[in-house]
C-alpha cells in the first residue's frame, strides 16, 4: 500500500506509538489512566471526523455507538460469557451494522435535517436502553469481580485493555489516513463541497456517505466495549452522555475538521485543559461554559482550526502533518 | 379496562400542555424559518424564561404572570445580543458553523447556569384552584397557561401579517437580497426576529415554570420536543407548529394509559425520525 511509503503515516504511526507505549514501558498506572483518556478521545474524535471532517455532515449522536457498543460488549461478556477480544469486535460490527442501518434510511436527509435527526436518535436509544432488560434497564449492569481473574487479575486486565485499546487507536487513525488519501476518501470530500455536484460527477452519494457512518461507528462501538470493561459496570446514563457528544465534536474542530491531525491534536489538547480546569477551583464547575466559548472562539475566527491553520500558514509542513 | 373518563381526562391535560409546547416550538421555527438556522440554544433559553420567572418571584415578589412581560423583553434582548455574538458572522457559512455556534451558545447558559443555581429542581408554588368537570379536572395554572400560549400565538401571527415590521421580517425570509434592495436594513430584521425568537422559547419556559418542577437542565427535554414539533409542523411554519404541539400533548397524555411512562420519549423519536424520513417537509409543509 502507498500510505507505508509517505513520510505523514510513518510520523503519525511514530509519535502515536511513542505516545502510546511510554506508560507501558514506565509501568506507572496513573500514566495509563491519562493515555486510556486521551487515546480514546484519540479514537472518538478521528471516526467523527470522518463522517464530520471529510463528509461534512454533523452527527450529535456519536456517542449513541460507544454506549450501545459498549452494552452489546458488556452483555456478550456479562451474560454470555465472552471474553474480551471478541467481546469487543462484536461490539464494533453490531454498531457499525446499525450505523449501515440507519444510515441507508436517514442519510437521505441532509444538512441540518440530518442533524436534527442524529439527536432523535441518541435520545431514543438512551430512552430504549433504559427500557430493556435484557440490558439491566435503569440501572445497568455490573460485571462480577471474578471476570477479571481470566486475564490474570484485575490489575493485568487494565494493561491488557490499554494495550488494545493503544492498537485500536492506531487502526482508527490508520484508517482515517486512508480513507483521506483514496478515492472513496476524495468521493467524501466532494460531497462536502457540493453534494449535487459530486453526484452529477459521477460520485455514488448514498453509498458513500452510509459508508462513512459506518466506519465511523465502528470504532466508537469497539472503545465502549473496552471502557465498559475497564469501568466494570454500565449504565444508561453513563453511555449515552450527550455532552460526550458535544466535547468530541469541540474536539475535531479545535483541531482542525477533516485533517488526520486535527482530532489527535485536539482530542490531547482538549484532554488536558479540562483536565486542568477541573482540578483549578476558579473554573471547576465552570468548564462547559469554558469549552462553549472555546468552540464559539474557534468557529468565529479560526474555522479550520489549529492544524488547519498551521497547513494554511506554513504549506511546508503538510508533508509531515496529514 | 380503563374508563372512557380518564381517556378525555388525560387527553385535555395533554392538549392544554400541547399548546404550551407549540409556543416553545414556534420560537424554533421562526428562526429556522427566516434565517435558515437550527438554533440549539433553544433549551436553555427554555430554562432561562424558567428560571427569570422564578427569580423575579422568588426574590422580587413579582407576581408569576406579571414576571411573563419582563421575561419576555428579556428573552427578545437575550436573542438580539446572541444573534450579533454568535450567529451573524457564520449565517452564510455552512450549516455545520451555524449549528455549532448556537450549541457553543448553549454549553455556556448551561455551564453558567449550573454553577449559578446548581440543578436542585425549583418550582413556583402557586395555585389558581381547579376546573372540574365530571371526570375532567383541570388545574388552573395550566388552563391559563393554554390560553396565554393562544394569545401569544394569535399575536405573533397579527404581527406578521399586519405590521410593517412583520411584513419587513417576512420579506426578508422569502428572499434577503431582494428584501435589502426595498430597502429593508435585513441584517437587523434577521436580529430581531432572531430575538423573537428566543422571546417565544423564553415566556414558553415561563408559562411551563408555572406547574412543573425544573432545573437549569429541564430545557433540553423541551428542546427536543421542540424539534418534533417543528418536524410535525413542518419547519418554517408557525401554525404548523402551534398543530405539532397539540398533536405532541395530545400523545403525551395519551401512552401513559396503555405503556409505562418512561416509554413516551421512545415513542417520540421514532415519530420524529419517521416524519423526518416520510414527510420532512412536515404535515403542513413548509413555511
Amino acid at each position: 500500500m502507498s500510505m507505508w511509503r509517505s513520510i505523514s503515516w510513518w510520523f503519525t504511526l511514530i509519535v502515536l506509538l511513542g505516545a502510546g507505549l511510554w506508560p507501558i514501558a514506565s509501568g506507572s498506572a496513573t500514566g495509563r489512566e491519562d493515555m486510556f483518556l486521551i487515546l480514546m478521545l484519540v479514537t472518538l474524535a478521528s471516526s467523527l471526523n470522518i463522517l464530520l471532517g471529510y463528509t461534512g455532515y454533523v452527527n450529535f449522536g456519536h456517542i449513541v455507538f460507544f454506549g450501545l457498543g459498549g452494552y452489546i460488549g458488556f452483555y456478550l461478556m456479562h451474560r454470555q460469557g465472552w471474553s474480551l477480544g471478541p467481546a469487543m469486535i462484536a461490539g464494533g460490527l453490531a454498531t457499525a451494522a446499525l450505523a449501515l442501518v440507519l444510515g441507508t434510511i436517514i442519510l437521505r436527509l441532509r444538512g441540518a435535517y440530518f442533524a436534527l435527526a442524529t439527536i432523535g436518535i441518541n435520545e431514543a436509544v438512551r430512552a430504549f436502553v433504559a427500557n430493556f432488560e435484557p440490558f439491566g434497564g435503569a440501572t445497568g449492569m455490573s460485571l462480577n469481580f471474578a471476570v477479571y481473574q481470566a486475564y490474570g487479575g484485575a490489575a493485568q486486565a487494565l494493561w491488557i485493555a490499554y494495550g488494545v485499546l493503544l492498537a485500536v487507536t492506531l487502526l482508527t487513525v490508520g484508517i482515517s489516513f486512508a480513507v483521506k488519501h483514496s478515492k472513496f476518501g476524495l468521493g467524501l470530500m466532494a460531497i462536502r463541497e457540493d453534494e449535487d455536484a459530486a453526484l452529477v460527477l459521477g460520485v455514488r452519494g448514498p453509498r458513500a456517505k452510509t459508508l462513512a457512518y459506518a466506519l465511523s461507528a465502528l470504532f466508537p462501538g469497539m472503545v465502549g466495549v473496552l471502557f465498559f470493561f475497564k469501568n466494570g459496570n454500565i449504565e444508561p446514563g453513563d453511555a449515552f452522555r450527550l455532552h460526550l457528544s458535544i466535547e468530541t465534536l469541540v474536539m475535531v474542530m479545535l483541531g482542525g475538521q477533516g485533517t488526520v491531525w486535527g482530532p489527535i491534536l485536539g482530542a490531547a489538547l482538549y484532554e488536558r485543559l479540562r483536565g486542568y480546569l477541573l482540578t483549578s477551583p476558579l473554573f471547576k464547575s465552570l468548564h462547559l461554559a469554558f469549552a462553549g466559548m472555546l468552540l464559539l472562539l474557534i468557529i468565529l475566527f479560526v474555522p479550520a482550526g489549529v492544524i488547519g491553520w498551521l497547513r494554511a500558514r506554513f504549506p511546508a509542513i503538510r508533508r509531515v502533518i496529514p | 379496562m380503563v374508563s372512557p373518563g380518564v381517556w378525555i381526562a388525560s387527553l385535555i391535560d395533554g392538549l392544554l400542555l400541547g399548546f404550551v409546547y407549540g409556543l416553545a416550538a414556534m420560537g424554533l421555527t421562526l428562526i429556522w424559518g427566516v434565517m435558515r438556522v437550527i438554533n440549539l440554544a433553544h433549551g436553555p433559553i427554555i430554562a432561562l424564561g424558567m428560571f427569570g420567572v422564578y427569580l423575579l418571584f422568588a426574590y422580587g415578589g413579582v407576581h408569576p404572570y406579571l414576571g411573563l412581560f419582563a421575561v419576555a423583553l428579556l428573552g427578545l434582548l437575550v436573542g438580539i445580543l446572541i444573534y450579533a455574538i454568535a450567529v451573524h458572522r457564520v449565517l452564510t457559512a455552512p450549516h455545520l458553523s451555524t449549528l455549532l455556534a448556537t450549541f457553543s451558545i448553549n454549553m455556556m447558559i448551561i455551564g453558567t447556569g449550573t454553577a449559578l443555581f446548581t440543578t436542585t429542581p425549583r418550582n413556583i408554588d402557586i395555585s389558581l384552584g381547579r376546573l372540574v368537570l365530571g371526570p375532567v379536572v383541570l388545574l388552573g395554572t395550566r388552563l391559563l397557561a393554554a390560553l396565554a400560549a393562544v394569545l401569544i400565538a394569535a399575536g405573533l401571527y397579527v404581527f406578521l401579517y399586519r405590521t410593517t415590521l412583520g411584513k419587513m421580517v417576512r420579506a426578508v425570509a422569502s428572499n434577503r437580497a431582494a428584501a435589502e434592495l426595498m430597502g429593508i436594513p435585513s441584517a437587523r430584521v434577521l436580529a430581531f426576529s432572531f430575538g423573537l425568537g428566543t422571546m417565544l422559547a423564553a415566556v414558553a419556559g415561563g408559562l411551563i415554570a408555572t406547574f412543573f418542577p425544573f432545573t437549569i437542565l429541564s430545557g433540553g427535554a423541551y428542546e427536543l420536543k421542540s424539534f418534533v414539533i417543528c418536524v410535525l409542523g413542518g419547519l418554517g411554519n408557525p401554525t404548523g407548529a402551534l398543530l405539532g404541539g397539540l398533536i405532541l400533548g395530545a400523545l403525551e397524555g395519551l401512552i401513559p394509559i396503555v405503556l409505562p411512562v418512561s416509554w413516551v420519549p421512545v415513542i417520540e423519536f421514532l415519530l420524529f425520525v419517521l416524519l423526518l424520513l416520510l414527510r420532512p417537509q412536515g404535515l403542513l409543509g413548509e413555511r
